[in-house]
């Protein structure tokens, strides 16, 4: 049975705001699943969903089913066990995430106080071999966080994730405000973490250079669906979907000379959530539309080994369509 | 042979000491150029000083020391020389949605520039002229908009078309795409390079992303603590990197052929610049120096020279000498 | 595709359907009314000393719904035509104040080194300064009447003022379309006028509905402890009579609570609208 099992996730802010759109999707313990997607597409509601850490004007309807139990419809107490317990966020934007007033050390201290039934003294320890295991010197535990550096804070907010040994964390945009030598100090922190102690983790970005690196399969989202869905290594080499193909030509690959002076990027702006379109959503934006596309419905049909495309044209009879 | 576009020569900025630390050398003793239809990119990471720089390259901060020229005219700061500086080089900001005044509509953002130079006749045509060549056609469906109305990349359209209806020859790009979307960063760039086929337009682009120099830039300069400590045409620096801070930003890169390297040590402050070659503490050749080495007193003991604006350079005591490189630390800050 | 865009006016839809608004703007609209249309029925018989008609001190009655005071005038007709000027210090003395009071704020904001410290350290010392004793040696100064109480309300309004424009124009400049505009070319009145001061007029806006609530009752004060003009009309005025007429140990109540529940209503009605302003302000202040 797998660790995590999300059966057609829906969201919808206020009124009108569909942000998430009938998502799904599985993941095995010791595994990573990355998720792409821009402004707009919902991956960071589905990150804040599974743990149901929704505002309280946001509906939801489906099933995030952690172990045995569906997280959406579960008791309170056990929710509040269950967050952070067994599964944890690292959340965007470290600086605003902790706390100015507390001590970094504190705020590790917290979850393990709350969790587990230690002392103070086991708790400070613990958080300090925490501190440790992310590369952080245990001797700044009596820090505030505007005394650290951006990728310090990140990495404290990593600690945190760990503080009680989750079987699974989610990590919503870990690296996007950092410089990129941190970046990568950051995602070969995580990727060391996953491997050593057989952590899930999910990981959100829009980067997908980023998420190809450190994750085993890739979602790619759009407009509140999944739009493609594979191991990351395949769907970098071989994208089975416009949009997928258009995010992963967003950042080049340095000494491509198919980028060189040669931008690429998509027309058009990504879509409103409010307006429901018919046919494929992308199909405004995308370079390879045909006549079918705004108006045949798409979902994820098979598109190669253990991979998704939500594009007509891995449909047998749309392969040969042009515009 | 045409003057060049604009110049920094010799600039320093230093910033005076705040409560508790030291003044702060931001930039540090800079030659950089910008020829005409040249468009140069000044990579780094937070704390370089780029912004200072592109900052000082636009008139908006005082050097400290050194110069800036535009076409060869050394640049005075009286309001008047200013204010004709301003026709000629303009600024893009990173946060487009914060560029704009939101109690302005997209015709009044556009006309701000040809107003306050007193261009009042023509306006209508004016506006019209530069949002149609920032991409928003037809321009009609955007003059009455406001800034919350319009997409992170339409912003920054309207921003860059506030800086087209002053008839720059040079524009001055501080991080133009980080906070868009992935799939709208490249229909800016692309407008970057138009700009440049149609209409000759030199550019500046500062940013911590090579591959945006790769995308768009003929010539490249890597900053680091205040100094250019490598610069180059595209091809020569981000493919065959010679400085060890170079080589270390391309190595993280996804598909690049240089070993990965992992910096060790503090991220840059300028208020603490270290003796010598100020790289050194992070230097992955440095420390892979014996203890004995003689060249460990020149890379602690002796200051590089300041690259000269044009030609290629790399700022390293080690260029080109044999060294093991020690490479992945997980002793990193 | 272009994001939906919010309705301008929308800040006027929601406005009216906030119960505070709709009540606060009543009270404000029909008290104006009442002010400015007090000439086409009141004489200036019916306030003169001299030609009351009524009885003395007399408790209300037919033809005189709130009685009468000690000279015999209607207390009523008092009522309405002293609405009209304690309004009006009220807003005089407001709008004396906001004048005053952003224009500190605008400069001490914009000119951080000397020119602002030296207007804050300025701005202090008036803060400093007890409000009613300096009020009161003001009006003693300039003499009695309407003219020296609003001065004497503005001089001592304006500082609140001051602190917020000054906050806010600091967060204003803070924000990087002021940098833009500079890198085309603005000067500092430039900057001040035509990009800090927009932003910063709704914050203005709400401070001056809050202003003048607090200004008509240091009117109603001055004017009690007597340093109005005894012939002109205002509900202070009125109030001071009543007290120096004895009307409380002699039990009419007709003329000491009419004025007192106008002002407390009156009030009500500039602090309701100025927080329904101020709502409604609020989160589009707060967008990017």
């Amino acid at each position: 049975m797998s660790l995590l099992e999300v059966r057609d996730l829906s969201v919808t802010y206020g009124a009108d705001v569909r942000a998430v759109r009938g998502v799904s999707f599985s993941l095995d313990a010791g595994q990573t699943l990355g998720v792409a997607g821009e402004s707009g597409s919902g991956k960071s509601t589905v990150a804040l969903s599974l743990l149901r850490l929704l505002p309280s004007s946001a509906r939801t309807s489906g099933e995030v089913r952690l172990g045995d139990e569906d997280v959406l419809t579960m008791g309170w107490g056990r929710l509040r066990t269950v967050r952070w317990a067994e599964a944890s966020i690292v959340f965007q934007g470290a600086m605003s995430a902790l706390n100015p007033v507390r001590t970094i050390g504190e705020q590790i201290r917290e979850p393990i106080l709350l969790h587990e039934k230690v002392g103070i003294r086991a708790a400070r320890e613990r958080s300090a071999e925490l501190l440790d295991s992310v590369g952080v010197p245990a001797r700044r535990v009596g820090a505030y966080p505007h005394e650290l550096s951006g990728g310090q804070r990140q990495r404290v907010m990593i600690a945190m994730a760990l503080a009680c040994r989750p079987d699974l964390i989610i990590a919503d945009e870990p690296t996007t405000a950092l410089d990129v030598i941190v970046q990568a100090q950051i995602l070969s922190l995580l990727g060391d973490l996953v491997r050593e102690s057989n952590i899930s983790l999910i990981m959100i970005s829009h980067d997908l250079s980023v998420l190809a690196e450190t994750c085993d399969r890739l979602a790619v989202m759009y407009a509140g669906r999944i739009v493609e869905i594979g191991t990351s290594r395949q769907m970098i080499a071989e994208p089975r979907h416009p949009y997928t193909r258009a995010l992963s030509g967003a950042f080049p690959t340095i000494g491509d000379p198919a980028s060189r002076l040669a931008p690429s990027g998509l027309p058009g702006d990504p879509p409103d959530p409010r307006v429901i379109a018919a046919g494929c959503p992308f199909e405004p934006r995308c370079p390879e539309a045909f006549a079918e596309c705004s108006t045949h419905p798409v979902e994820l049909w098979p598109a190669g080994e253990r991979r998704e495309s939500a594009c007509l044209k891995v449909l047998p009879e749309f392969a040969k369509a042009s515009a | 042979m045409n003057a060049p576009a604009l110049e920094a020569r010799d600039l320093k900025v230093t910033f005076p000491p705040r409560r508790g630390r030291g003044p702060a050398r931001a930039v540090d003793g800079v030659n950089l150029t910008v020829g005409a239809g040249e468009i140069v990119a000044l990579i780094g990471e937070s704390g370089c000083g780029k912004s200072t720089l592109a900052r000082a390259l636009v008139g908006l901060i005082r050097p400290t020391a050194g110069e800036v020229a535009y076409q060869g005219t050394t640049l005075g700061y009286s309001s008047k020389a200013l204010k004709r500086f301003r026709r000629y080089t303009q600024l893009v900001l990173q946060d487009p949605g914060g560029a704009l005044n939101p109690k302005q509509n997209v015709f009044d953002a556009v006309a701000e520039g040809p107003r306050l130079h007193a261009l009042r006749s023509g306006l209508h045509e004016r506006v019209h002229d530069a949002l149609s060549r920032a991409g928003l056609r037809p321009p009609e469906q955007f003059v009455d908009r406001y800034p919350h109305e319009l997409s992170g990349g339409q912003q920054q359209r309207v921003v860059i078309a506030g800086a087209l209806a002053l008839d720059p020859a040079v524009i001055v790009a501080d991080e133009p795409v980080a906070s868009l979307d992935a799939s709208v960063r490249g229909e800016i760039l692309r407008l970057i390079l138009d700009l440049r086929e149609s209409l000759g337009l030199s550019a500046l682009v500062v940013s911590h992303d090579l591959g945006l120099a790769w995308n768009i830039a003929d010539r490249v300069a890597v900053m680091y603590l205040g100094r250019i400590v490598e610069q180059g045409p595209v091809e020569d620096v981000l493919l065959r990197p010679k400085h060890p801070y170079t080589r270390a930003l391309i190595s993280v890169l996804p598909g690049t052929d240089v070993d990965p390297v992992l910096l060790r040590g503090e991220p840059p402050d300028p208020t603490a610049i270290p003796s010598g070659c100020r790289f050194h503490p992070r230097c992955q050749r440095f420390a892979a120096l014996d203890a004995s080495d003689e060249r460990r007193a020149t890379c602690t003991g002796r200051d590089l020279p300041v690259l000269t604006a044009i030609e290629p350079g790399v700022a390293c005591h080690l260029v080109d000498q044999p060294i093991e490189e020690s490479h992945a630390s997980s002793d990193i800050r | 595709m272009t994001l939906v865009a919010p309705a301008r006016l929308g800040g006027v839809r929601r406005f009216f359907r906030m119960p505070t608004a709709i009540a606060g703007l009543s009270i404000l609209v029909a008290f104006t009314l009442l002010a400015l249309t007090a000439p086409l029925y009141i004489h200036p018989s019916d306030l003169d000393v001299t030609k009351a008609t009524g009885g003395q001190l007399a408790p209300p009655g037919h033809g005189y719904p709130l009685g009468t005071d000690q000279p015999g005038r209607s207390v009523l007709l008092l009522l309405i035509w002293g609405t009209r000027t304690s309004l009006a210090i009220g807003v005089i003395a407001t709008l004396l104040a906001m004048v005053l009071g952003s224009a500190i704020g605008l400069l001490a904001g914009h000119y951080q080194r000397w020119l602002g410290r030296g207007l804050m350290h300025v701005t202090d010392w008036f803060i400093a300064l007890p409000s009613l004793p300096l009020a009161i040696s003001l009006s003693a100064v300039l003499g009695q009447g309407a003219r020296s109480i609003t001065i004497a309300i503005a001089v001592t309004s304006w500082t609140s003022t001051a602190r917020l424009v000054r906050a806010q124009t600091l967060a204003v400049e803070a924000r990087p379309f002021i940098e833009r505009v500079r890198a085309l070319g603005a000067g500092n009145v430039q900057v001040m006028v035509r990009h800090v001061l927009p932003n910063v007029a709704p914050l203005i806006l709400v401070s001056s509905t809050l202003t003048v609530a607090s200004a008509i009752l240091a009117e109603t004060t001055l004017t009690f402890l007597g340093l109005g003009n005894p012939t002109e009309v205002s509900w202070g005025t009125m109030i001071n009579q009543a007290y120096t007429g004895s009307a409380v140990t002699r039990g009419a109540w007709w003329y000491l609570l009419p004025p007192g529940i106008a002002i407390v209503i009156v009030v009500l009605g500039f602090t309701m609208t100025g927080r329904a302003v101020e709502h409604i302000l609020n989160p589009r202040m707060m967008i990017r």
